[in-house]
């Protein structure tokens, strides 16, 4: 029995992921991250929603909701406005974050409220089969771009530092170690922090792809990324196909319900006769 | 003491949810609802309340879902165009049972229709607008003092049978003003969800005792639990075998139909030997009793009958009307009639239904009413 074993639901096992899956990965760093963070199992809530990476978190053992496609970010806004003392992290996918709920994710960034959104980028929809994401790269292949996808990638980091993010990571399933450690940093951080983990998709995106190898996958995961500074070093024409991983963003600005309870004078729980009496100097 | 107090109908709704106990509200901007969202921004935080504008009303609906799966009540206020946009999350909260408060303000549709005028199209909508079947109370205030009340009812059957209520007010009682009487606020029961769960170790959240209510701490409250929206059984983690889905639909479902007599509620006027009866909710109901009224006046017998929960629909109430007249008048502010569909469902043709909608954005007044029912009386068309 491993240590982290007290964080998984075993009685759901095995899990539904395919063979050669990333998403376990970083999952897997994410259990670690809370480990070694040593955040309290019962207040650490688990908001997910749809597609491979929203089934997930149903595997792990802390308080969890599975939301309706893209809606985590809203249900875990909910969640700190009840109680703010609550650790909140939302595990989305491509769709999740950057399509159906990029409205959400563009606003929980620029109110910069206290919340930690792990997105799991494979580039595809993996569950429904492997039909284009925002994030697909133009001129790939997917069961809804039998010609290429036309469109060009999003980059859902460049999207949340433009909203107001107060912290943007991107780490990848090759350089694990690393993205132990971003995690651990964005969930420590006061604000709306953001982790994309490049992610591999064999079934679906690989093998209309690159390769339907996993490990040949990670291998492609592992080239197309650079740290910043290598970054800094490479020539303009060769950053183009490159992704600089690591921390992208961080600095500090008001959280949102901290900002809103000082304003406000905001005072938890009053009894309700004490209320009916003031209402009148409230007006 | 009592009080009497001068107040808008918005108002009344959010005064109401304050002494209901409400602790989050979302909302987003939208006539003619948003005096309910602008007073709770004001009065919420001296409550040990917060609210939020959200980006939408998509996200202010998964907001009060959030807060209320986090152990606080919770409402949002919208209009039609903003309740079309909740359905999804409409649907999920009745189907994982997590106790919402929605302030439905209607105005003309469809589309962007009119923001300022009065109609009663969300009927149906209220209780189909989301794909599958979903348990849904809607509660239809007819007067300022009623929406206070019934507001403080609404949270009290949300919290009491784990599903989303819905007040169904329109645009003319949103923003009438009339003198009401405020009740003493300790003479209100205000009714909190259950917490008496069993220890984590034998707690599986959706297994249900026999009074058919899921217990749900709150999240962060010391049981760890999942919650989803896809068919799940007694572990609420997600189950699809054919017996689950089978058993998940019909207890949600089914939970409404159990409690029918605690949540049905009408008003009744009844003369001996009447031929003739008026159904009406809503704001439409003030103007039906008053022809009602005048119908007496000239010795006219008729009975009058008042949803005031349209969600479940009142049948038994409206069929044993049925079997004591030949003609029941629905007058509503619709195109179709989505009420006087009702009660023909209900009634199974016990009595004739006629039906007579006004869609002008203009309240229908007593002299249309009455002059219908002096129609029906001659036997006219």
């Amino acid at each position: 029995m491993s240590k982290l074993d007290k964080y998984l639901r075993l009685d759901q096992f095995p899990h539904f992921a395919c063979s050669g899956c990333g998403h376990g990965i970083a999952l897997a760093s994410m259990v670690r991250a809370i480990d070694r963070l040593g955040l309290d199992q019962n207040i650490t809530i688990m908001v997910c929603a749809i597609g491979c990476a929203g089934r997930l978190p149903v595997y792990l053992n802390f308080p969890s909701i599975r939301t309706p496609h893209g809606r985590a970010l809203t249900i875990a806004t909910g969640i700190k406005l009840a109680n703010s003392k609550l650790k909140v992290i939302v595990f989305m996918g491509d769709g999740d974050a950057a399509a159906i709920g990029g409205n959400h994710f563009i606003h929980a960034a620029r109110r910069n409220i206290d919340l930690t959104a792990i997105i799991a980028i494979n580039e595809i929809y993996g569950m429904t089969g492997g039909q284009y994401a925002p994030t697909t790269k133009q001129g790939n292949f997917a069961s809804t771009a039998p010609f290429g996808m036309i469109e060009p990638q999003m980059d859902a980091c460049k999207l949340v530092e433009a909203a107001g993010a107060t912290f943007v990571a991107r780490g990848d399933i090759y350089h694990v170690v690393e993205l132990d450690k971003l995690i651990i940093k964005a969930i420590s951080h006061k604000g709306f922090s953001v982790v994309e983990v490049l992610t591999n998709c064999p079934t679906q995106f690989g093998r209309r792809n690159e390769s339907s190898n996993p490990s040949q996958m990670i291998k492609n995961i592992k080239e197309m990324t650079i740290t910043k500074k290598q970054a800094e070093k490479l020539p303009k024409e060769e950053l183009e196909h490159k992704l600089v991983r690591g921390i992208l963003v961080e600095k500090e600005r008001p959280e949102y319900i901290e900002e809103y309870d000082r304003i406000t004078n905001f005072k938890e729980e009053v009894n309700l006769k004490w209320n009916l009496k003031n209402r009148k100097k409230l007006k | 003491m009592s009080k009497k107090v001068l107040m808008q109908g918005n108002q009344a709704v959010a005064e109401a949810a304050l002494v209901a106990g409400v602790k989050v509200c979302a909302g987003y901007p939208i006539t003619p609802s948003s005096e309910v969202v602008e007073l709770l921004s004001r009065k919420l935080p001296a409550y040990g309340g917060r609210f939020i504008q959200m980006e939408d009303e998509i996200a202010s609906i998964g907001t009060i879902i959030g807060a209320s799966a986090a152990g606080k009540k919770a409402m949002t206020a919208t209009s039609g165009p903003g309740f079309s946009l909740m359905q999804e999350l409409l649907g999920y909260a009745a189907m994982v049972e997590i106790p919402i408060v929605i302030y439905n303000a209607q105005r003309v549709g469809p589309s962007t229709g009119g923001a300022t005028k009065p109609q009663q199209g969300d009927i149906m909508q209220t209780k189909w607008g989301s794909h599958g079947e979903s348990p849904r109370i809607a509660l239809c205030p007819s007067s300022v003092e009623e929406a206070y009340n019934l507001t403080i009812t609404a949270f009290n059957l949300s919290e009491k049978y784990m599903v989303p209520v819905i007040i169904l007010a329109d645009e003319l009682l949103a923003h009438i003003r009339e003198s009401i009487t405020i009740p003493e606020s300790d003479s209100f029961e205000i009714i909190n969800r259950r917490t008496d769960a069993p220890p984590q170790e034998e707690y599986l959240p959706y297994k249900v005792d026999n009074t058919g209510i899921p217990i749900l701490p709150p999240l962060g409250g010391g049981y760890r639990y999942n919650i989803s929206g896809m068919i799940h059984g007694d572990k609420g983690v997600p189950n699809l075998a054919p017996e689950t889905i089978d058993y998940c639909i019909q207890r949600i479902n089914n939970k409404l139909k159990k409690y029918y007599d605690d949540i049905v509620m009408v008003e009744k006027m009844e003369e001996e030997g009447s031929k003739i009866a008026v159904l009406a909710y809503g704001s439409t109901a003030r103007p039906a009793k008053g022809a009602v009224r005048m119908a007496i006046e000239k010795g006219i017998k008729i009975d009058f009958i008042r949803p005031i929960t349209i969600w479940p629909f009142p049948e038994r109430e409206v069929r044993e009307i049925a079997r004591r007249v030949d003609k029941i008048l629905v007058p509503e502010m619709n195109f179709e009639g989505q009420v006087a569909g009702l009660v023909k469902q209900s009634i199974e043709g016990a009595a004739e239904v006629v039906q007579f909608s006004k869609i002008s954005g203009l309240p229908i007044y007593v002299e249309e009413i009455y002059n219908r029912i002096i129609k029906i009386d001659r036997g006219e068309k």
